[in-house]
């Protein structure tokens, strides 16, 4: 197990969203998390990324307690991609991925060719190589996205937390972007977390799947496990029907609805 | 996608020129900074021409011309270098930390907090002395910041203080020390005169020992928005971001209000409220830096005391033969400017 909760409690104040749930994730798998709106997926994820401390259990991140390690070394090991994060106006491309060494500098020792080399590995990767130089304002919403993953790819972390990275992106750019993540697990055997509410993409790109409700996990497996009719009632009391992926042989949720089928 | 296999490219050419123009931006304000010190020891009621200027640093005669440039002139310059820096670094800082770009020093109660402690000395102590005044102002500007800081803590999610809680705070702890030093200065004539010329803000009269003074206080605070500066990079993408990226956000906000504090109560204390150069200084130079405070930081503070210098040696011809005090000058010229600013281009979002 790289990354562990063990019966964690979170929550904001005094509102408790996660209460003594455990999860483990494995070693070179990419695993998505689902559930519907305010389940705690995103808590979970921050946690597990110790943005968020549990009031209650204990995050282990190699087997060791993620909070009494220093953040900096975390940070060599972990990268987090926050859900919408914003870039300050004026923001190359280049320099947004720099910031991603952060946790490889000291304050008297800013600039390296092991960051040159990692940030133009980076850039590559996301296919951003000849963007560098532009504002990060001046970008489409997919490019950003990409832009702001290459900053976490950078940070030259073996696991990689991300926060619904396609929301606010047309179908295509999607799926780009998950076509990135599954080669960033293909290619460089990294260790993959996210959250994504689109469950056929969830189901597609994932080895693993976790489903929540109201902050318990419900299920946890290989997508074909976990995607099942009656799981989908359970978890977002959704009547669907689930086929095979023509494509991919995964599942496939059609929702029946309300509309009138001819 | 189709490079995405490509093969890292070589260092962009592009980063170089960048670094190289902002090698270029920062030799020129170093060479704008020479000019107008040269103009604000040589400009003044009596006009000493620059190799006078030059005779009485070096070989002094005792001529009416030396004593004016060794024991006015020379030390006004100096504490109006220190105090431009020091506000101009402050305000960068302060805007980099609340992410607001309408953010200036005086945010954090450091102006109301000197005012109050100075108000206070003259009335209860007695304190007669500019010498005197200073140590009581600085020690308020850091007792007020300080108290800020505490109050935002409280309202702050994960036990540290936020921007919005920094603001709130600030603002409710400087509006009760002016309510305060106002009724205060009305009751003691004495007060209300120092008060007077305080809050109009002037680096005029300062002896040579004020320098000394605020130099070390000046310093520290350079020092720490040094150190403070990548950090500030990092909290500039947001706090989940930051944190992702190993830093210790609380740690940092607590430095960077350290600096702040050291800047802008050093200068305050020194030479009293100069509003318009913390807020107007950084919007000045951003456009040169982009949004990297290890190089906005010292742009605004060299900027900073440019802008101090020519206001002050502005506020020296104005009015001949008397003097308008800079504080007056810069919110006069500053103004306009700052809504010309504003009107131009819409406001940066940090």
């Amino acid at each position: 197990m790289r990354l562990q909760a063990v019966d964690v409690r979170l929550g904001y104040g005094d509102r408790v969203v996660v209460d003594g749930l455990d999860l483990g994730i494995e070693a070179g798998t990419v695993t998505t998390i689902i559930g519907p709106n305010g389940c705690g997926k995103s808590t979970l994820l921050r946690a597990l990324g110790r943005l968020l401390k549990p009031s209650g259990g204990e995050v282990l991140l190699d087997g060791k307690r993620i909070d009494r390690m220093p953040t900096k070394e975390v940070a060599r090991i972990l990268g987090v991609l926050p859900q919408a994060p914003t870039a300050p106006e004026g923001l190359t491309v280049a320099d947004l991925v720099a910031r991603g060494r952060h946790p490889h500098q000291t304050w008297y020792r800013q600039w390296s060719s092991d960051d040159e080399a990692a940030v133009g590995e980076a850039l590559s990767m996301t296919g951003l190589g000849d963007l560098g130089e532009r504002p990060l304002d001046e970008l489409s919403g997919g490019q950003r996205q990409r832009a702001w993953i290459s900053m976490a790819l950078a940070q030259g972390t073996d696991l990689l937390l991300l926060d619904e990275p396609t929301t606010f992106l047309d179908l295509a750019h999607q799926i780009e972007v998950l076509e990135l993540v599954r080669r960033l697990h293909g290619e460089l055997g990294r260790t993959v977390v996210m959250v994504l509410h689109d469950l056929n993409l969830a189901a597609r790109y994932a080895d693993r799947l976790v489903a929540m409700r109201a902050g318990k996990v419900v299920a946890a497996g290989t997508p074909s496990e976990v995607l099942t009719e009656s799981l989908l009632a359970e978890v977002f009391d959704l009547d669907a029907k689930v086929i095979e992926d023509p494509v991919a042989g995964t599942p496939l949720v059609v929702p029946i609805g309300t509309r009138p089928h001819p | 996608m189709s490079t995405a296999l490509a093969p890292p490219r070589p260092p962009a050419g592009g980063a170089r020129a960048t670094y190289r123009r902002r090698l270029l931006v920062l030799a020129g304000l170093f060479a704008a900074l020479a000019v107008a010190v040269m103009l604000s020891v040589s400009i003044g009621a009596k006009p000493v021409p620059l190799p006078e200027v030059w005779q009485a640093i070096t070989a002094p005669t005792g001529t009416e011309n030396d004593i004016i440039v060794r024991s006015l002139r020379i030390p006004r310059t100096a504490i109006g270098v220190l105090a431009g820096i020091a506000l101009g670094v402050a305000g960068a800082l302060m805007q980099g930390h609340t992410r607001n770009p309408l953010a200036d020093p005086g945010l954090l109660g450091v102006t109301q907090g000197a005012a109050f402690a100075m108000v206070l000395s003259i009335m209860v102590i007695g304190v007669t002395s500019l010498y005197g005044y200073i140590w009581f102002g600085l020690a308020g500007a850091l007792i007020a910041s300080v108290g800020v800081f505490a109050l935002g803590m409280v309202g702050g999610r994960g036990g540290g203080p936020t921007p919005v809680t920094l603001a709130l705070a600030g603002t409710a702890v400087s509006a009760f020390l002016y309510a305060l030093t106002s009724s205060m200065v009305l009751m003691d004539e004495q007060a209300m005169d120092v008060f007077r010329f305080w809050q109009a803000g002037s680096i005029a009269a300062r002896g040579g020992d004020v320098v000394w003074q605020v130099l070390p206080f000046i310093g520290a605070g350079l020092l720490l928005a040094l150190i403070n500066a990548p950090g500030l990079n990092t909290l500039s993408l947001g706090e989940d971001v930051a944190r992702a990226l190993g830093q210790n956000v609380n740690v940092t906000r607590a430095v960077g209000v350290a600096a702040v504090t050291l800047l802008s109560g050093a200068s305050v204390a020194a030479c009293g409220a100069l509003s318009f150069i913390g807020l107007m200084v950084p919007h000045l130079i951003r456009p040169f830096s982009g949004p990297d405070h290890r190089w906005l930081l010292p742009y605004s503070g060299l900027m900073g005391a440019c802008a101090l210098l020519l206001a002050d040696v502005v506020g020296r011809v104005v009015a001949r033969p008397g003097e308008l005090e800079v504080g007056v000058v810069l919110a006069l010229l500053g103004a306009p400017f700052f809504i010309a600013l504003v009107r131009r281009r819409k406001p940066v979002r940090l």
